[in-house]
């Protein structure tokens, strides 16, 4: 189905009238959901994903638990009406389960797990839209709410997918160009550069896979600078909430409240 | 589902004390991998595959069935596998543990996802008849990398598969008896070998290709490539783990593209061996 609809065309546009390396529009929200400690809806063009977390608080399951470092716990829900076509899958599902596997591993080595001896931090994800990027923008959310939950971490990941058509890469793939070509997604940990997840699927040239892995380092930075702006504006409403009795504090404190927010986050 | 057994400290400060010196404890370099010992059994597509202590079987058969109604022109493949605590005593029955979801995944991706067999030659009569290829791989012993060792023998064994030759005549299907007429290779794209590299806590000790059981134990990462001898990467996993720069990601995969010619080499030659083992009578 998919070879039948130009993928780039001459101009340069893509299907859904991108450019190459243009990213889908991404919206981020902070705000609480139920008894959440953080909680994150990110969408990535049409893909939708919410996560939830909760923790670090005492383990459900004793024998689980580690003595020096929390564990972490990733579950993942995919919706039936999360495609066009509608589907059940149950919780047993390989893919659901490698999917919350990586999520899992690529939280490990970031959170700071060693703070929460004997704790345990869940992390929901519920997959609402699938449109492309489900590991991208799983990741993504999971990061923010991890933020919002304020569970310290050595610094935002960040994750993007990329692809290559013939030999022109292009990055954010929507589910059209996820069938048709080869694609990988990549998180990186933005303030080294370090990447602690690669994946890729399908067959591609050493070097292409060269090109678009530096491409979609790069990108990752610009995600970087939404997560740290999503995150500012949700602690600056928080900070506008609290509602500091004078006035003078909250001016004052406008420019020490903003450098220290950033100087955090960068 | 139990703690994996931690190794002693001691065992574990000698581990990373040799290998930040380079030295492993079974004296391979860093990036040597252990020698595959294939062993062919009498029926095509039997292939036992040893890397040193670690043995995976496999087999393939085929059978006819009817296709899919959405693949009507498409044979149909479908891969087996189970860890079973023959393998070693830290896997259990019962619910799949994470060690075998990646390694269902990975075969899967490896073997059937990257399209190394051509599923329409699969085809006898469109919408009627295709091959069905079952391919089960028993994983016998874990010693370390039983992922690179599962899918070495998968492939090996697509490659040594041949099906029985098939004669259609209108509607009349007839398969003839190996005996008959020589069974026929199936007709493969591409040969896809796996690579596991492991990454240590200490950012300066080197990676290691091909890790034993306790060094992938001991291990704070792994990285798994799959590619042919073509230069084309198939699977590249790197799920969490230490974080990696990305030139040395990209140093690892070039490393890889050479292991992966000399395994082709070692690979055709003993397919070769074995073939010419197999007497065939021509009438």
């Amino acid at each position: 189905m998919g070879s039948r609809v130009e993928i780039l065309n001459d101009d340069g546009y893509r299907s859904d009238g991108r450019r190459q390396f243009e990213l889908r529009d991404i919206t981020m929200d902070l705000s609480p959901r139920g008894t959440a400690d953080g909680s994150a809806m990110i969408t990535h063009g049409l893909t939708q994903v919410m996560v939830s977390v909760f923790g670090p608080r005492e383990a459900k399951m004793r024998a689980q638990t580690l003595h020096d470092r929390a564990v972490l716990n990733v579950e993942v829900n995919i919706a039936p009406f999360s495609t066009g076509e509608r589907r059940k899958r149950n919780r047993g599902d390989k893919r659901i389960l490698e999917l919350a596997a990586s999520i899992k591993s690529t939280f490990e080595p970031v959170v700071q797990t060693a703070l929460y001896p004997r704790s345990q931090i869940d992390i929901y994800v519920h997959v609402l839209q699938q449109d492309g990027g489900l590991l991208q923008a799983s990741i993504n959310a999971a990061t923010l709410a991890l933020v919002g939950a304020g569970i310290p971490l050595l610094d935002l990941v960040c994750a993007v997918t990329g692809g290559v058509h013939s030999t022109s890469p292009m990055l954010d793939l929507t589910t059209l160009e996820e069938n048709d070509i080869p694609h990988l997604t990549v998180a990186v940990m933005p303030k080294t550069g370090n990447v602690t997840l690669v994946t890729m699927e399908t067959r591609l040239h050493v070097d292409r896979f060269g090109d678009i892995f530096k491409l979609t380092c790069d990108a990752a930075q610009v995600i970087h600078q939404e997560m740290k702006r999503a995150a500012y504006a949700r602690t600056r409403r928080l900070v506008d909430a609290m509602d500091v009795d004078s006035k003078s504090i909250l001016l004052t404190g406008d420019n020490v409240d903003k450098d220290t927010a950033m100087n955090e986050l960068e | 589902m139990p703690r994996p057994p931690s190794p002693s400290i001691p065992e574990r400060e000698f581990l990373y004390a040799s290998l930040k010196q380079s030295l492993r404890l079974d004296g391979r370099l860093p990036l040597e991998m252990r020698e595959p010992t294939l062993t062919f059994g009498p029926d095509l597509g039997w292939v036992d595959c040893a890397m040193g202590r670690t043995r995976v079987l496999a087999s393939v058969d085929g059978k006819m069935v009817k296709p899919t109604p959405e693949r009507p022109l498409e044979g149909v493949i479908t891969i087996h596998s189970e860890i079973s605590p023959m393998a070693s005593s830290d896997y259990e029955t019962g619910r799949a543990s994470d060690e075998e979801v990646v390694l269902t995944r990975m075969l899967d991706k490896v073997l059937r996802r990257s399209d190394t067999v051509d599923k329409e030659s699969l085809c006898v009569q469109a919408g009627q008849r295709v091959w069905h290829l079952r391919l089960t791989i028993h994983c016998l012993a874990d010693a370390g990398n039983l992922l690179d060792c599962a899918c070495l023998a998968g492939i090996v064994a697509l490659k040594h598969y041949r099906r029985p030759e098939v004669e259609v005549e209108g509607e009349d299907v007839t398969i003839h008896h190996p005996s008959e007429r020589a069974p026929i290779p199936l007709a493969m794209h591409h040969t896809p070998y796996c690579f596991t590299f492991a990454y240590f806590p200490d950012t300066t000790t080197q990676a290691v290709l091909d890790p034993t059981s306790l060094e992938q134990r001991l291990s704070a990462g792994l990285l798994s490539i799959a590619l042919n001898a073509q230069r084309e990467l198939c699977v590249v996993q790197k799920a969490g783990g230490v974080p990696l720069a990305p030139d040395e990601v990209m140093r690892i995969i070039n490393v890889a593209v050479g292991k992966a010619k000399e395994l082709d080499r070692i690979v055709e030659k003993r397919l070769q061996e074995d073939w010419s083992t197999r007497n065939v009578e021509v009438r």
